[in-house]
Formats: C-alpha cells, structure tokens, sequence
C-alpha cells in the first residue's frame, strides 16, 4: 500500500527534481471562502517558498468543474505533483485516471474524495474530525468529573465535519453515564446562528441544569457565549464552552475566561504537503495518511499560544 | 398576563377580520397557541437586567431582520419587481461600519454614514439598472447579489470584524422601554413607510405602476422613477438589517451576515398577503409574515426539532397560510359550505339580500 506513490511516480524518469530543476507543484485550491481557508492557503505559498519548490496556484472558487479544468491544466503544464483541497468527495475519478495516465502523483489536502480504486492517489493530508470530537468530548470528561449536562451546537447538516465532530463526541463521552446531550440543535457553523439558538436553549424550562456547551465550530461558541452574557449567566464559569477549529478569536476568549477549550483544526499544512511532494517526486515513499499536528488548548496553555496565531 | 396576551391578540384579530392581514395574524395566533399549550417555557416572561426577558422578546429581536427588510422588499414587489440582492447589501453594510470603525479608527457616526451611503448606493445601482436600463428585476438584482458579497469580502479583507464600540452594540441588543430596541427601529421605519405611501399619493403611484407600467405613464405617473424610488428604499431598509445583523453579533460577518435572507423577506411579504405579480401591498401583513417565519424558527429550537427534519414542518405552515389567502380556495369552500358566512364577503352578501328579509 505505502508503494503506491512510488509505483506511480515510477515512470517519471525523464523529468529530473534533483539538484538544479525546481519543483514544480501545481494546487487546486477551494476558494477564500473563510479566515482558516485563507490560513490554509497562505501557508501553502509561504512553505513552497521556503522549500523552493515552484507553486501552481489555482483558486476553484467552490465548483468542482473549475477545479477539474484546473487538475487538467497542470498535466498540461507537465508538474511534478498535484495536490489539491476537493470541493465535494465525488466526481474526481475521471481525472484522476488521467493524472495516474499521466503518471503525476497526487496528494489530497483536508479533505478526502471516494474513488472505487485507492491507488488513485498517493497521500491524503489532513484532519481526522472524528479524533477532534473525541478530544473535545474527553477534555469535558476530565474536567467536569464526568458529570455533564450537555447542549450541542451542530454544525451545516449534512457537511463532513458537522457529521464527524459529532460522531466523535458522542463515543468520547459514551464511556461516562453522568454525561448526556440533552439538546441538539444547527448553529450552521456561523455566529448569529449560534446566537440565536443558544437564546432560545437558555429560555428553556431546563435551561438552568445545563452545564456544558459543545459547538462544532469556534464561530458558534463565539456567538454562544454572547447569548449568555446577555442572559446574565457566566459563560466558562456557569456553563462551560467547549470548541473545535482553534481560531485567533477563541484564543482571546480562552485568555478573557469566557471560552474553556478549543480542540485545534490545524490549516497551516503547507510544510508537510511540500515535504510530501519532495518525496514523491524522488520516488520515496510516503505514508498513505498524515494527521497534522493538532492540540488542545485551554487556559492552561492559551496565553502562551495567542501570539503566534495568524487566522 | 398570559391572559391580557391572548385578549389583546383576539381584539387584535377582530379589528381586522376584514382585512387581508387576518390570515397571516390568525396563523401566527395559531402556532403561538399550539406553543401556549405544548411547549413548556415557551411563554415564560420574566424582568432580568432591567428589560423583558423570554421566547417571544427574542422573537421580536430576531425577527427585527427580516422585518426590516421586508418593509422595503414589500414597496419593491409591488411595483411588480424583486430584490434578490438584500442579503449581501447587509453584509457590505456591516463590513463597511466595521471595517471604518476598527480598520480606520472612525465615530459611531462615520461608520453608520459609510455603512448606509454603501447601501443607498446599491439600492439606486439595482433602481437605475430596472426603471432606466430596463433589466428584468431578477436579474438586475442578481448582479449585486453575487457580487455585493465578493465586494464585502474584499472590504472586510476575508475576515470578521470584531467591534467594541457601545453605541453599535446598542443597535442590535440594546433595550428601549423595556423592549429591544430594535423593536423601536422597525415601528419608527413602519411609521414613516406608512406615512409616505398612505398620507401621499406615494401608495398609490406605486401600486398603479404595479399594476401597469404603461398605463401609470400615460395616467402621468413618473413610472421609473416611482421604481427607482423603491429600489433605493430597499437598500436602505437593507442597509438597516445589515447593521442590526452585525450589531447583534459584535462582528461583521461578510460571509455569512444575511446568507439566504432575501428568500425569508420574499416569503414574509407572500405571506403577509402582497401578490408577487404587483400591485396592492400590505406593510403591516409582510411584518406579521416575517414574525410568523421567526416563531416558526424559534418554535423548532424550543422543541428541539433536529435541524435536518425542521425545514418539513416550517414548509407545512407556510404552505397552510399561503392556502388560507388563495382566492380559488375562499371559493371552493364557499361552494361546499354555501351558509357558512365568509370573512371576505359575508357583509356584502348580506347587504344585497337584506332588503328582501324584513318585509
């Protein structure tokens, strides 16, 4: 399995990535739709740059259908790498037969496609969602004893990461009976939304008894704890906030005490992605899956952390 | 005072039984009293921190949006036209206000100018492109609803904007008299809407132009620019929305601010009984419209409906009001049930057979 890459990129003799030619990567890129895609793509430019690795950049504004024009382009080009971020997991086959007719090896960037072969790309980057649910949900666990009554705010119905997060959760805190989701409701990954569904929890009969607050998204936590504050109740003392993705502004939160715990969704790949396609292009082997580099962060270490975010 | 709630509301239904407004206002009464009997906490009212505290305050603060917005949609489509661009207009209102006001260190006052100058504006490019360029309404507008939030995105730099400023805070979760005060915003805007196109011929020139474009003109109406006008209007009422979104997040938002809110103020007009075809328009009905849409919103938070069912439920109501207005099924029951006496044209019917009755 892990010979995938170098089986693919076996045939690339003729372009020669050692020594004096530059690498050339070519990166279909989602779009700019959010401060962490934005992240993502700065720290793919500023790695190639460092790495010296020359970067096809191109920006699929959310359509498959650009994108795939864009993946056609850079066998045109003749690159020595295609990576790239998939707008949706379906519908890439087609060119991928052509990338591997190609013989140009491919990396997936924090998301992942369904294809019937996995042979069709060489490594996939990115976050395990499930694993930062499970953080999120074991971070409560030892905080709260394992006593919990939990609202949870869920992210755009349908998408991966609303999906995964919660799955996650869920078997972390399945493991303590003293712990229960006793409302669920879409906060759609936004502020206002947030907002507008945690006033509406709070206004409920058993709203008093609530201890904990999950929100798959930082964003949502942030509006969250707006929604407390105006109903005179603490947030991070009387209720405690928990959540995912590790943003500037929920660092600041976790600094001001009104945020208990951010579990990172690390964007700042770039470094491993050119590491990556160094290796592929030498023929080397590469692990099918990497996991970037993700922490947890409260109040313990917050403080220390806020100075370096850039998203 | 649950019980003051419910009279007030029955006072309210009787005086306008005659009126188009009743069917949304019954709907609305409806879904409040399945929520009076069913959903525990829903009509809770208490005093915290000075002011109304409960379900149907955040009802009326939430709603406030789309009822802005609805004030101005409901001009528009009257004169036979559509909006679409509303919802990125707010979010460039937002971003404008808050980019002046952190970005460059300006007042209050500066950035709600900026904020509303950039939605005026917006307002008469999407006026001037329908009543002088002539472009269909949906497509005009579909323009700058594509493109407005590029250009907010652009403004905003791809980020959210937190502010601190207490005055703009105010906007969106300040309280006045004990209410939100964007409760007061939307009654001021309704009462000077009211006032222009009832107390003038402004009402009138816009349904005629609603109506027919031609005739208006030849009747000497100023057709484009009674269009013009209310394109302009919307962009305000827009502009409005989009510093009330902002304000009660504390941040400008250009992706998000007003996402797929035009589709709520489209709705909230249909509802409160303004014909997308044009002509006759109902200010008072598109508020109750838009409340109604929020009670729905809040109704399957309350319950704690899973989001993924909540939409099936919200599209039964409004399917339900929409068929309570038709004029088709006003007449099918008429036929079935022929004694029954009909709100909209009972006192006619009796009016024509009375004559005959004492004698």
């Amino acid at each position: 399995m892990l010979t995938v890459g170098c089986l693919l990129s076996a045939g690339c003799g003729k372009k020669e990535t050692g020594g004096d030619k530059k690498l050339t990567v070519g990166f279909s890129q989602i779009g700019a739709e959010s401060a962490w895609r934005t992240a993502n793509t700065d720290s793919l430019k500023d790695a190639a740059q460092k790495a010296g690795v020359n970067l096809v950049f191109s920006d699929a504004q959310q359509k498959q259908e650009n994108q795939i024009k864009a993946l056609r382009s850079f066998v045109a080009q003749g690159v020595d790498v295609i990576a790239f971020s998939p707008v949706v997991s379906t519908g890439f086959e087609p060119v991928l037969q052509e990338i591997r007719q190609a013989k140009i090896p491919v990396i997936l960037s924090d998301r992942t496609v369904d294809v019937s072969d996995p042979a069709l790309y060489a490594s996939f980057v990115g976050s395990d969602f499930v694993e930062e649910g499970r953080r999120a949900g074991e971070w409560l666990a030892t905080h709260t004893d394992g006593k919990a009554t939990i609202v949870e705010l869920v992210g755009t119905p349908g998408a991966a990461p609303a999906i995964d997060r919660k799955k996650g959760f869920e078997e972390a805190i399945a493991k303590y009976p003293g712990m229960k989701i006793v409302k669920s409701q879409s906060g759609d990954f936004t502020r206002a939304k947030g907002k507008e569904v945690m006033e509406a929890f709070l206004k409920s009969p058993d709203a008093k008894g609530i201890t904990a607050v999950f929100a798959h998204n930082d964003d949502m936590a942030l509006g969250a704890i707006q929604a407390m504050e105006e109903a005179g109740v603490q947030p991070g003392k009387d209720i405690l906030i928990v959540s995912i993705d590790g943003v500037k502004a929920a660092f600041e939160a976790i600094v001001a005490g009104k945020l208990n715990c951010t579990v990172e969704c690390n964007p700042l790949i770039g470094g491993t992605i050119m590491e990556l396609s160094r290796k592929l292009a030498d023929h080397q082997e590469v692990p099918r899956h990497v996991t970037s580099q993700e922490g947890v962060f409260d109040s313990a270490n917050a403080a220390r952390e806020l100075p370096n975010r850039k998203y | 005072m649950n019980l003051l709630f419910w009279i007030g509301f029955a006072a309210m239904l009787f005086a306008v039984r005659k009126q188009r407004v009743l069917w949304p206002l019954l709907a609305l009464g409806l879904l409040l009293a399945f929520n009076y009997f069913f959903t525990p906490g829903f009509f809770d009212l208490d005093v915290r921190g000075g002011h109304l505290y409960g379900q149907r305050i955040d009802i009326l603060n939430q709603g406030a949006k789309v009822m802005l917005v609805a004030l101005g949609m409901t001009l528009v489509i009257a004169t036979g036209g559509v909006d679409l661009s509303v919802g990125a207009v707010m979010a460039l209102a937002g971003t404008v206000a808050a980019q002046l006001m952190v970005g460059h260190r300006c007042s209050f006052a500066v950035g709600v100018l900026g904020a509303m100058g950039v939605a005026l504006l917006a307002g008469a490019w999407n006026g001037a492109l329908v009543a002088y360029g002539g472009i269909q309404p949906i497509i005009a507008t579909l323009i700058l609803m594509v493109a407005g939030r590029g250009v907010a995105q652009l403004v905003g730099e791809g980020q959210i904007i937190n502010f601190t400023d207490p005055a703009m805070a105010y906007l969106g979760n300040g309280h006045f008299l004990g209410l939100p005060f964007t409760l007061t915003l939307v009654l001021v805007l309704l009462v000077i809407t009211y006032a222009l196109t009832r107390r003038t011929a402004l009402g009138l020139f816009i349904e005629s132009v609603g109506d027919n474009p031609v005739a208006s003109r030849y009747a000497g109406i100023n057709a484009r620019l009674v269009t013009f006008l209310a394109y302009l209007f919307t962009g305000f009422c827009a502009g409005l929305a989009g510093l009330v979104a902002a304000s009660n997040i504390k941040s400008a938002d250009a992706n998000h601010a007003g996402l797929y809110l035009e589709l709520d103020a489209i709705l909230a007009v249909v509802v409160g009984g303004t014909a997308l075809t044009g002509g006759r328009f109902y200010l008072v009905g598109s508020l109750v419209g838009a409340l109604l849409i929020q009670t729905l919103t809040t109704t399957m938070y309350a319950r704690n409906v899973s989001a993924d069912v909540a939409p099936v439920p919200k599209a039964l109501v409004i399917i339900a009001v929409c068929l309570l207005q038709s004029e088709k099924v006003h007449r099918y029951f008429r036929r079935k049930f022929p004694k029954r006496p009909v709100p909209t044209e009972p006192v006619v019917a009796a009016a024509a057979s009375s004559p005959s009755v004492p004698s």
